[in-house]
């Protein structure tokens, strides 16, 4: 390995953190959203004037993975794939996989807890269709955490961009 | 596991339509059979079902629909076919000593057939029953042939189905099937033994007839048995069901309905369950228990039972 420049895997580690971001991110929310729409389906199959207030509740798991495509796309433009220039060095790159890896692992972690709480209240709505707002709120408690990850890694890697490493 | 997650919330839509105590008491304070039809009416029962029976089998078989539309794997409700299909069994194998059997000793819902038990009977040969009634069944019939003790051919069935209902329980990795298949034969053993104890019953029928389980040792439960009621009902003081035990002293109707009510306390956590086959089992079980009520509320109403008579029969609901 003599004479190899390890800078040249700056740009490979940034890009495995967006990667990684929008990767388990979305794994957990596709995983999500298919079985809060599973308890949907049940819960409309038997009132189908719920379907308005269950989709609500269907979606809430899936905004994880957009925070991490959106984790994905900063890291994208910042290390310059999407334009600009890609000179990246190994310290750099290994920090940017690092600020990305709270979306990622929160991201991942989040889904699918937000997905159990989901299910749980489109169950709750289906007994008691009034309480929508309180069925609601009770998953949203768990976004409050992907918010954070998603803050901390955005903080993260824009003040990364101005580190002369 | 996410395959019950569509099931389990068609159950709990489904289980706004329940009966709960204030309908019970509508039923109650309705002065004739025909006001409690009206109330069932409301509730959504079968309003078409021209008696009190039709009615109550035509929910039966809108409960059975519905778990097979939910599920087609038959074992979260296996639990609750047992019985049945236990009572079925037993009217057929006394088909062996009387040639007429009256129809209304089977009962619908279980997972064999009246006409094929019946057939097996007549032709002496419950082998291609499938596991345990097979067996069950043969060794019923040849004990009701050679000794003509039909409670003792009962209970050879009662013990296939009770040790099935263990293995089923444990075997569904359902924490409420295991809890409710143990809690079933352990009240079973309880209260067999003290209906075997008052007859005089001799070690033999105890050892036949009483199913293992982890909550009641049946050995003990045995000796205690053989010794006589005063010294059954001082083990019994102490062991995990005491509470039923000390009610069937006094009542065998007051123990049943504690039995059904602890049954329901055990079943109600699915109310919050929403990812396993649970809530169906438990909806199932709530269903059953809500029939039996009404057809106690029914019958009660029918003969013109007093207030009081009716009320100490009933049960708790699941919602």
């Amino acid at each position: 390995m003599n004479g190899f420049d390890w800078n040249m895997l700056g740009i490979v580690f940034a890009l495995l953190g967006g990667v990684l971001a929008a990767l388990l991110a979305g794994i957990g929310s596709a995983v999500g959203v298919g079985m809060a729409g599973q308890a949907a389906a049940g819960a409309v199959t038997e009132n189908p004037s719920l379907f308005g207030k269950v989709l609500v509740l269907q979606l809430l798991p899936g905004t994880q993975g957009i925070y991490g495509l959106l984790i994905g796309f900063i890291i994208l433009t910042q290390v310059g794939i999407l334009g600009g220039d890609p000179n990246v060095s190994a310290v750099k790159g290994l920090l940017y996989l690092a600020a990305c890896l709270p979306m990622a692992i929160v991201g991942l972690v989040s889904a699918k807890w937000q997905t159990k709480a989901s299910i749980a209240s489109i169950s709750l709505l289906a007994k008691k269709p009034e309480q929508f707002g309180k069925a609601m709120t009770l998953p949203v408690m768990v976004e409050t955490y992907a918010v954070l990850a998603l803050l901390i890694s955005i903080l993260s890697i824009f003040g990364i961009g101005g580190l002369a490493v | 596991m996410e395959e019950y997650i569509y099931a389990a919330a068609r159950v709990h839509a489904r289980e706004n339509s329940l009966l709960r105590q204030t309908d019970l008491e509508r039923l109650m304070a309705c002065a004739t059979e025909q006001e409690c039809f009206q109330v069932l009416r409301d509730k959504g029962w079968s309003a078409d079902a021209p008696s009190a029976e039709e009615l109550l089998a035509a929910e039966e078989e809108k409960t059975w629909a519905f778990l097979r539309e939910l599920s087609q794997d038959t074992a979260p409700f296996s639990l609750l076919q047992l019985p049945v299909d236990c009572n079925n069994l037993k009217a057929a194998v006394k088909c062996c000593l009387h040639e007429e059997v009256p129809e209304s000793l089977f009962l619908p819902g279980g997972s064999l057939s009246p006409e094929e038990l019946l057939q097996r009977s007549r032709e002496g040969d419950f082998f291609p029953l499938p596991s345990p009634w097979g067996a069950a069944g043969e060794q019923a019939r040849t004990t009701l042939l050679q000794t003509k003790d039909g409670q003792l051919s009962d209970a050879l069935v009662d013990r296939a189905c009770m040790e099935e209902m263990l293995r089923l329980g444990e075997e569904s990795g359902l924490e409420v099937l295991q809890r409710y298949g143990e809690w079933t034969v352990a009240t079973a053993d309880l209260h067999l033994a003290v209906r075997a104890c008052r007859a005089g019953k001799n070690r033999e029928f105890y050892q036949l007839s009483l199913a293992p389980c982890r909550s009641l040792n049946v050995e003990e439960l045995t000796e205690a048995a053989l010794r006589g009621e005063q010294e059954l009902f001082a083990f019994l003081a102490t062991q995990p069901w005491a509470e039923g035990a000390q009610l069937l002293q006094t009542s065998s109707s007051a123990f049943e309905r504690w039995r059904d009510n602890q049954a329901m306390e055990l079943i109600r956590p699915e109310k919050y369950e929403t990812l396993t086959a649970g809530p169906l089992f438990a909806f199932g079980a709530a269903r059953q228990q809500e029939i039996r009520t009404v057809r106690m509320i029914l019958s009660g109403k029918r003969n013109g039972l007093e207030e009081q008579s009716i009320r100490e029969r009933l049960r708790e609901t699941y919602v």
